[in-house]
């Protein structure tokens, strides 16, 4: 029993930073109508920002890090949005969709071309070591991640919840024409909630990192997990991609531990097509009327 | 332009590149002519754009027609290629095998098109994403079957009326004669009083829906065709290489289809040749860049994307109006 504990809470650290990345990607779908497939890239990509200022410039971890975030968010946040999804959104939906398709493939043969097609092993933020707790054996780091997860998550939800900004980036979501004309500034909330979701996606990758290793296929399975969890969570919300991260993290990690390796990637894929056939609205989300 | 003077020389356009396509690999010296033929290489490229043209059609039907998006084209190619593959090792004749491939995929299309379009749009793209994915591990992991990462080799091409498809020639024939077929039948079905309800969806989906037109019912049967030929192109890539393993039919691939689809044009007829083309030949143009093909193609459709949505087809479309205008305006 206490194996299958370690497993839910294992699950729950992965599932924080699964939560992070589906935030981000329900953040986007609301605001801006934007379904990014290069999201599980956007994952990927930071820790190589990381490891590159280490390797190139020789910064400590701790600047390496900042460094990650900060040029995350402003190529995969602003530049992302200037370059990319402002030419496109007068075309369309489905021209959108392919070009995100295409930064994706763009990303990870980046990364795999200019820095290295091996996995590359990634400073654990925390020490890996082992505490005992009321008979439950834990690793401080994976502690550590779940800490920093959920502070993120609560931050993100007192800004968005209690902040002017965050309301109006929350109006901005829900109406944006309605929202324009009660003074808001549409535009620059939009362009917020894409720093956002780059920041949030860079977390996301600096927790991740130590545990997968960075490697430029990554994007491939962090992307499946955060879309799993943005549907299974239901999509009209942020509380339900945190939902359904961490409901993916644990039946995640209780795959590993009671599937073959083989298909132990297919179990989170069952959990969606079983809530599509079953509760497609998903987690916490409330029916909507069919979008035609 | 009018229809009927677009009608002229559509006929004679369509016979020219009819014998073009069947004499490409033929050496015409004999007869005269400065032309040597494709060589064996080349005509294996050629006999691969065909295939990836079906698939790429069926794309276009669901994409380009019925306004979805499928990313698991080249697992349905995977299902037709197994199928084919293990049938006619079991002994069963091709025919059979390549029937049942399209009939399967076809089957599972409806399978997975039900849940998925009861929804909202977009959620196809994520249950194709999840079925590819999940065929993918079935290829890699059931080995009794599959042969897993060793994959299937020595699968034999048929043979038709006692003649074998053995010689590359032969089969690059062969696959060009089922091309014609699938592309008659599918200008046939979107020609149809019932293929025009998919354009009226495309085009006006409450309006199409108003008229009586049963959107979720249409939108189904363009996805379940749509990777039914992806099942018949599976069916005719595994005697091509004469070797499958699950690599071809990973997700990645899957993404490479809809993307050429889009590339050559969603939507319009000739568009999936085109895009084909551009996906199979671009690897052998850009062999000069080593590794950084897919780079390039990733950074051209973007800007495709953002310039010119309509894809090679809609480019084209757009310097013949200009020039037509620039014609009428001097």
């Amino acid at each position: 029993m206490s194996d299958f504990f370690q497993l839910v809470i294992a699950g729950l650290a992965t599932g924080a930073i699964y939560a992070l990345a589906a935030i981000g990607f329900t953040l986007l779908w609301q605001t801006s109508q934007t379904i990014n497939f290069a999201q599980g890239e956007f994952v990927m990509l930071p820790a190589f920002f990381a490891l590159a200022a280490m390797k190139f410039f020789g910064f400590p971890f701790w600047a390496a890090c900042l460094t990650s975030i900060v040029v995350a968010v402003l190529l995969l946040g602003m530049v992302f949005k200037v370059v990319v999804v402002d030419p496109m959104l007068k075309q369309g939906v489905l021209p959108l969709v392919i070009s995100t398709i295409a930064l994706g493939i763009l990303l990870k043969e980046g990364a795999k071309d200019f820095y290295s097609a091996e996995a590359q092993p990634f400073p654990y933020i925390f020490p890996d070591v082992m505490v005992e707790l009321a008979g439950i054996r834990l690793s401080l780091s994976q502690v550590g991640v779940m800490v920093i997860a959920f502070a993120v998550i609560v931050a993100l939800q007192w800004f968005l919840g209690r902040t002017r900004t965050g309301r109006q980036m929350q109006a901005t979501a829900q109406n944006p024409t309605v929202a324009r004309i009660l003074g808001v500034p549409v535009e620059r909330m939009i362009m917020y909630t894409f720093l956002i979701n780059a920041g949030l996606a860079a977390m996301a990758s600096l927790l991740i990192s130590p545990i997968y290793l960075a490697k430029f296929s990554n994007g491939e399975h962090l992307g499946l997990a955060a879309f799993v969890a943005a549907i299974v969570g239901g999509f009209n919300q942020v509380r339900g991609a945190i939902a359904g991260g961490l409901l993916v993290g644990i039946v995640d990690n209780l795959a590993a531990a009671y599937v073959s390796t083989g298909y132990r990637q297919a179990v989170p894929l069952v959990l969606l097509v079983l809530f599509i056939l079953f509760r497609p609205q998903g987690l916490l989300g409330r029916k909507e009327e069919r979008a035609v | 332009m009018t229809a009927a003077s677009k009608k002229r020389w559509l006929v004679p356009l369509l016979v020219l590149v009819a014998v073009l396509l069947v004499l490409a690999p033929v050496d015409l010296t004999g007869l005269g002519l400065p032309y040597p033929g494709l060589k064996r290489y080349g005509t294996y490229i050629m006999t691969l754009w065909l295939v990836t043209a079906i698939a790429a059609m069926g794309v276009n039907l669901i994409v380009g027609y019925a306004g979805q998006e499928t990313l698991a084209q080249a697992a349905f190619l995977g299902v037709g290629a197994y199928t084919t593959a293990l049938l006619t090792k079991a002994g069963m004749p091709f025919g059979f095998a390549f029937l049942i491939s399209g009939v399967a995929a076809f089957a599972i299309g409806i399978v997975l098109g039900i849940p998925a379009l009861r929804v909202q749009k977009h959620y196809l793209a994520f249950v194709t994403l999840a079925f590819a994915v999940l065929m993918w591990l079935v290829f890699r992991n059931e080995q009794w079957l599959t042969g897993g990462v060793m994959g299937i080799s020595d699968i034999k091409r048929p043979s038709l009326f006692g003649i074998s498809m053995r010689p590359y020639l032969h089969f690059y024939w062969f696959v060009l004669g089922i091309t014609a077929l699938l592309t008659f039948a599918l200008w046939w079905i979107i020609r149809s009083p019932w293929g025009r309800a998919f354009t009226a969806l495309r085009e006006n989906p409450v309006r199409a829906e108003s008229l009586g037109v049963d959107v979720r019912l249409y939108t189904l049967l363009a996805f379940a065709i749509g990777s039914a030929y992806g099942g018949f192109a599976g069916a005719l890539y595994a005697p091509l290489v004469e070797f499958i393993d699950p690599n071809p039919f990973a997700l990645a691939p899957s993404f490479l289809f809809l993307l050429m689809v889009v590339v050559g044009g969603a939507g319009s007829f000739i568009g999936p040749f085109i895009g084909a083309a551009i996906a199979v030949l671009l690897p052998e143009w850009l062999r000069f860049t080593q590794g950084y093909y897919l780079l390039i193609y990733a950074v051209l459709v973007m800007l495709m994307m953002a310039f010119c949505p309509g894809g090679l087809v809609g480019l084209y479309l757009r310097l013949v109006a200009m020039l037509r205008r620039q014609r009428v305006s001097a």
